[in-house]
């Protein structure tokens, strides 16, 4: 047990160059790495802008307020897909957030035995992998014609409450919500989970050691600790909602006007992009510029609101 | 195995363990133990890791039940009813029963909220600032937190946060309160603080604390528990009670050779 000391000297050992350079180096990537997401984004908005010039000269901010699109008069106004993607996007939230936060309830608590909650959590994840595309289609074959009664039924019984006075004929404002609130649904369960099940188990124990019930634990210690992981969930689902294209686009019936009736077709930003790119020219694609740059800004609103949001719930 | 305590007075008993077996699935964690424990007094489990003092305590406000191997054998009796009948509603006795963790635990919560919290859930009715107040002048917090009682309970320090724990248990006016390890986590001078403030709450409550630190269970308790633990032929570990009496006899003249050996620190 006689080891000699260790040398002191040998503690000093200066970087060499080849060490200095390596991390210089890195330092260097990781920079233009950061820059570079920056800097892409930038120059799409850029772009964007400087193909919107000619449309924002003509409209100037009236293109906000407007509600005509009509390519032959080349009158254009984006007030009914403003609308349209917020009522779409209202919708999905208003159905996936209760199935979405539920569902991550479900999967972080031991009401189902482990390995039946793995398959679920594996099911909601392939999920967001089927395309937009499937979505659209099985929305027009299924969705659509099981709405068709439901919003007959609907419109019937409930005409009188303007959301419902127009009949469902098909494409719609309501079929597009629905589809979009099950394609939001797994960003809200995935990231609802994650800071559910990331909670101290500490917190369960002190609730339920009060004398809490498992259901006061959940709504009155666990979410509230967990809120600002599902709102940023719900958040992150909105945007995606206010974004998404294809399946919109063959569900909602690409009408360009304002209907209080969320059971008669209606238009969104993203859809409006995606419908009339192919054949536009001259003024319409600047005018579509314009519309793009309006949802790439409202998209910005809501991430930022989102984050206000997270740090004031945080800060309790 | 029974034990004669070597105390001069009757007393009257909250707890009462009576052969207790503990599972953990197939695993048995300790077995047949019985244990008195009186009333407004301070009782300290002591023992080596592993021996299931936290298992034992938490068998006291059915804390175990939400382990989902666990099982219990034997009975717990308090105020003559027994703990583990299935009339029992756990929730209930948990409401009656507090308890303080090891790691505090407040929650993400004001710190009014936090004390608030137990009272709420339980539908009191009564004026909830004095409710408040009270619970942490007991506490020996309100001082350093009354100008702050709507900042985040997680802002304070550890010794704070464990004695707002401590605050919240109590504002739930339980019957017995159990402590496992609640120093383990604190400085020297919370720590002290913490257990001057046990000394205080004993004359309102029972009070079973786990705790490492012999000095600390000389310090406080009343009755002190040794646990041991010993290997099974299973290849398992099993805890047992080795001896229970005043602390004093504990620590000065214990009647089994394996209690003066850890209480002297040559073991454990
Ligand atoms: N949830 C559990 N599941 C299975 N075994 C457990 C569980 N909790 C504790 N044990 C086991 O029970 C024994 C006693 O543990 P514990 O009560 O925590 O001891 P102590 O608090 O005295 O250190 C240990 O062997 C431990 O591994
Ligand atoms: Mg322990």
């Amino acid at each position: 047990m006689n080891t000699p000391a260790p040398n002191p000297a040998k503690i000093i050992r200066p970087p060499s160059q080849w060490d200095k350079s390596l991390d210089r180096g890195f330092i260097w990537l990781t920079r233009f790495f950061a820059l570079a997401i920056a800097g892409i984004l930038l120059w799409i908005a850029v772009q964007v802008t400087i193909q919107a010039a000619p449309a924002i000269q003509s409209s100037g901010l009236g293109f906000i307020f407007e509600s005509t699109w009509d390519p032959v008069k080349d009158q254009y106004g984006v007030l009914p897909q403003i609308y349209g993607t917020m009522v779409s996007a209202l919708i999905a939230l208003i159905l996936a957030v209760p199935i979405g936060v539920g569902t991550a309830l479900l999967l972080s608590e031991n009401f189902l035995p482990l390995p039946i909650r793995t398959v679920m959590v594996f099911l909601v994840e392939l999920l967001a992998a089927i395309p937009s595309v499937v979505y659209g289609l099985w929305g027009i074959f299924v969705l659509i014609p099981i709405l068709k009664e439901v919003g007959g039924w609907l419109h019937s019984q409930l005409g009188w409450i303007p959301f419902f006075n127009t009949p469902l004929a098909g494409p719609g404002m309501l079929p597009a919500g629905v589809v979009l609130a099950i394609m939001i649904l797994p960003i809200i369960t995935a990231i609802s989970r994650d800071s559910l099940i990331s909670l101290p188990p500490e917190l369960r124990q002190a609730s339920l050691g009060l004398g809490a019930t498992r259901w006061e634990t959940i709504f009155q210690v666990l979410i509230p600790a967990a809120i600002s992981g599902i709102v940023g969930a719900v958040m992150l689902a909105l945007g995606r909602a206010m974004g998404e294209t294809m399946a919109v686009t063959m569900l909602i019936g690409n009408a360009n006007n304002i209907n209080i009736s969320i059971l008669a077709p209606a238009n969104t930003i993203a859809s409006l992009l995606a419908s009339q790119f192919a054949e536009a020219s001259g003024l319409q694609i600047s005018s579509l510029m314009y519309a793009a740059l309006i949802l790439f800004l409202l998209t910005l609103l809501v991430n930022v609101l989102a984050e206000l949001i997270v740090q004031k719930v945080k800060r309790i | 195995m029974s034990f004669s305590i070597t105390t001069t007075e009757p007393q009257e008993t909250v707890f009462s363990a009576n052969d207790v077996k503990v599972y953990y699935g197939k695993f048995l964690a300790l077995k047949g133990i019985s244990i008195d424990i009186f009333k407004n007094s301070v009782t300290a489990f002591i023992g080596p890791s592993g021996c299931g003092k936290s298992t034992l305590l938490r068998c006291f406000n059915r804390l175990n039940d939400l382990i989902e191997n666990f099982h219990l054998e034997g009975k717990i009796v308090y105020h003559h009813q027994n703990l583990y009948d299935p009339q029992v509603d756990p929730v209930e006795v948990r409401r009656r029963i507090g308890m303080v963790f090891q790691k505090p635990n407040p929650f993400p919560k004001s710190i009014y909220d936090n004390v608030a919290f137990g009272a709420r859930i339980n539908g009191y009715k009564g004026d909830m600032d004095e409710l408040v107040e009270k619970s942490l002048r007991s506490a020996a917090l309100w001082d350093e937190v009354k100008d702050k009682l709507k900042e985040s309970g997680l802002a304070l320090s550890g010794g704070q946060q464990q004695r707002l724990c401590i605050a919240r248990a109590i504002a739930v006016q339980p019957d017995a309160i159990l402590m496992d390890e609640p120093c383990s986590a604190l400085d020297p001078i919370s720590t002290l603080r913490v257990e001057e403030l046990i000394h205080q709450l004993k004359e309102r409550y029972s009070i079973i604390i786990v705790t490492h630190n012999m000095q600390q269970a000389s310090r406080v308790a009343d009755m002190t528990a040794f646990f041991n633990v010993e290997p099974t032929d299973k290849g398992g570990r099993m805890g047992y009670l080795v001896e229970y009496d005043r602390t004093e006899v504990i620590f000065q003249t214990p009647k089994q050779q394996a209690t003066q050996e850890y209480v002297s620190g040559r073991f454990g």
